[in-house]
């Protein structure tokens, strides 16, 4: 414990219940500034009508049909009909595990690999070439996919070891050239051989290449099954929640996941003992590319959505997220799977709230109070950590025993 | 020509006032990745001025003042939530700033789609929907070069911002908190109020930048892209500006002809006979800047400070 905590970012794994309780504080905070957001913004809209309230009213229609619809995200009862809400839930956690595995595994080396967007959309693209116009089965579009996002997190490794550039700067330069290139290579003047010139979409997976779909699966509760026939989930979350302990494992079990822990942790005490630490910033940076074009993969090979190349011209959510989704959990791959499934929570549960009062986007407000809090959680952290040091530091101790 | 002209000035004023933010607040020893953030909240407060002003019935000379103004003050308000988390609270800065980032575009959409009352995240400020104030009344003609007024204020900003760093008490202050804030508090320095002020100033020069790009390029402006990576693209500038003013100014006109490009490469005879997609000409600033950083990062004269958290108690 003498240890001087100098390296939030790395998230230390000692002390991982005040990691927990912090990122329940910050989520909790986060709900709290949201819910007022929301009052504030049915505050606006009632006396726009020129109706007055109680604030009474306001609180229940803030609550009823706004609030209550984050909190209950795709369980939401009007959405929920024959297990959409929690389809969609499901299908948008599978993605943000992945993204935010890639930015904790970079974390873990000191890297921040903001350029999560880029990889995943590299990783889109890569993934919609094997399925629509190789047709390829669907375990091969997702190594497709991976080998898209490595490749884009490659050059950023590259960069940061042998030219010594910031890679938050290249990783966000590469997130706006993957972005135009995406598009420009889907399109392609209207020629291109994905793209359907009648939806001005690509083509949809389903109609050109059935075998490239993920599988899906579904629960039976009675005698029905919960999901209807047209809804069912993909197992891309089971895959995500695979790659994650996978991941846990690489981590702490090996040889390679000390390495790399140990340049993020003193990168010239590392290569003091002989570890080639330019060769680990490229490895970490690889591999963190590869989760995010995985993720990208996890999800166009769903079939629910297609690519718009000429109306997307914002970075794609689920690599921002993905930095919540790793802060959340500091860094731990197994937070990951839970953090993920808590901002794709909200974010499916924002969607179902009055729109024509709230706009769905509150929930990205609570995502981004949440790393905003997150980025000192460390005091918290200190403060959690004063307040029960005389009783749980035994009780600490004793569990870091086990742990080992 | 002209064109070319035109929007490589409106470019470069854009890209040098955010820069200059960048710099101010680097130079103080913080690290600014939040500027795109503040370019997004000080457009939004800018062209929703326009429009109160615009009701309001303001003669139009008045109302470019008073929308500048509050544009830079609303990037300044939101600058203050970066400084409070890297100053009082010692968080990480990087990080800190890319939730303002994210936060940013969020707050920019949701109060976008309560403006129009719709779902629409897009508000127009063009001569057809304001009659009293619009965009037009941000530039002026001389001779065949259109120019704007965010123009004059990078140029003032340029000669200000270097008088004040190497001219004044003030600027001397500031840097020696980027370079090595122990010693220059151990002379009396307050450190936490210099790094303050650097933030706080680079989110006024952010907030302004953030309108002269949205304003006086177009009529209306959709929130949800942000503003589409300009904010880290000043953030090259300044790198490749090497933190000084004058570096700042080049390094701006230089990038800006690449953005050019984008908005009149079909004007443009020999570019529009090559035939290449408009998002070619949107990735060439970004890839201009991975190649000029690869070449010119590994002898950078960054803050040596900078990025790390002063706590007084480790002296």
């Amino acid at each position: 414990m003498k240890k001087k905590n100098t390296a939030p970012r790395l998230g230390s794994t000692s002390d991982s219940l005040g990691s927990l309780l912090a990122s329940l504080i910050c989520i909790l905070a986060g709900l709290v500034i949201g819910f007022i957001a929301l009052l504030i913004l049915g505050w606006i809209t009632l006396a726009q009508d020129g109706n007055s309230v109680t604030f009474g009213e306001m609180l229940s229609k803030t609550w009823n049909s706004g609030f209550k619809a984050i909190l209950s995200g795709g369980f939401y009862k009007t959405a929920n009909t024959m297990g959409m809400g929690v389809r969609a839930e499901i299908l948008q956690a599978a993605p943000l595990i992945m993204t935010g595995l890639s930015v904790a595994f970079a974390f873990k080396t000191g890297l921040f690999n903001i350029g999560a967007a880029g990889q995943y959309t590299v990783g889109a693209y890569f993934a919609l070439y094997a399925a629509l116009v190789l047709k390829l089965p669907w375990w091969a579009c997702l190594i497709a996919s991976a080998i898209g996002g490595a490749i884009w997190g490659t050059v950023p490794g590259i960069f940061k070891a042998f030219l010594n550039v910031n890679e938050v700067i290249t990783s966000i330069m590469f997130n706006w050239i993957g972005l135009y290139g995406v598009n420009t290579l889907i399109y392609q003047g209207g020629t291109g051989a994905m793209y359907n010139t009648n939806t001005t979409k690509t083509f949809t997976i389903k109609q050109v290449s059935p075998e490239s779909l993920l599988p899906t699966f579904n629960v039976t509760i009675g005698e029905k099954g919960y999901f209807g026939k047209m809804f069912l989930p993909t197992i891309g979350i089971f895959i995500a929640i695979g790659v994650a302990i996978l991941i846990w494992v690489v981590l702490n079990k090996t040889v390679f996941g000390y390495e790399l822990k140990a340049c993020g942790f003193n990168k010239n005490a590392a290569k003091y003992a002989g570890i080639n630490d330019k060769k680990n910033v490229i490895l970490s940076m690889t591999i963190a590319g590869a989760l995010a074009g995985l993720g990208a993969g996890l999800f166009y090979l769903s079939g629910s959505k297609e690519w718009e190349p000429l109306v997307s011209t914002a970075l794609p959510a689920a690599g921002f997220n993905g930095i919540s989704v790793a802060l959340l959990a500091s860094s731990n791959p197994i937070g990951c799977i839970f953090s993920a499934i808590f901002i794709s929570h909200i974010t499916v549960g924002g969607g179902y709230m009055d729109a024509s009062i709230f706009p769905g986007e509150v929930s990205s407000i609570i995502s981004g109070v949440v790393i905003y809090l997150c980025a000192f959680s460390l005091l918290f952290k200190s403060g959690i950590r004063k307040r029960f040091t005389p009783k749980t530091r035994a009780a600490a101790g004793n569990g870091k025993e086990a742990d080992a | 020509m002209w064109l070319l002209l035109k929007y490589t000035l409106l470019y470069a004023s854009v890209l040098a006032l955010v820069a200059l933010g960048g710099m101010f607040s680097e130079r103080s020893g913080i690290i600014n990745i939040a500027l795109e953030g503040i370019m997004v909240i000080g457009g939004l407060m800018g062209v929703v001025m326009i429009n109160i002003l615009n009701a309001a019935g303001v003669p139009a000379a008045l109302g470019v003042i008073l929308t500048i103004l509050a544009a830079g003050l609303a990037g300044m308000a939101y600058s203050s939530l970066l400084a409070f988390s890297a100053v009082n609270l010692k968080a990480d800065q990087t990080i800190g700033g890319t939730a303002l980032n994210l936060l940013a575009t969020a707050l920019a959409v949701v109060i976008a789609k309560r403006i129009n009352g719709s779902d629409s995240p897009k508000i127009s400020y063009n001569s057809t929907t304001n009659k009293a104030l619009c965009n037009l009344d941000f530039s002026f003609q001389v001779g065949k070069l259109t120019l704007n007024w965010f123009i004059v204020v990078a140029v003032v900003a340029l000669f200000a911002a270097w008088f004040v760093l190497y001219r004044t008490r003030f600027g001397m202050r500031l840097m020696s908190c980027g370079e090595h804030p122990q010693a220059a508090d151990s002379v009396g320095i307050n450190v936490y109020k210099m790094r303050w002020c650097g933030v706080l100033i680079s989110g006024v020069l952010g907030g302004i930048g953030g309108m002269a790009y949205i304003v006086p390029a177009v009529g209306d402006w959709n929130f949800e892209i942000g503003v589409a990576g300009m904010g880290f693209l000043a953030l090259a500038v300044m790198i490749f500006g090497q933190w000084k003013p004058a570096g700042i100014a080049a390094a701006a006109l230089f990038f800006a002809v690449f953005r050019a490009m984008a908005n009149i490469f079909d004007s443009i005879a020999f570019l529009n006979a090559m035939n290449w997609p408009k998002e070619i000409y949107n990735m060439m600033p970004f890839i201009a800047s991975m190649v000029v950083l690869a070449f010119t990062s590994r002898n950078s004269r960054a803050p040596k400070a900078e990025g790390v958290p002063y706590d007084k108690g480790s002296r």
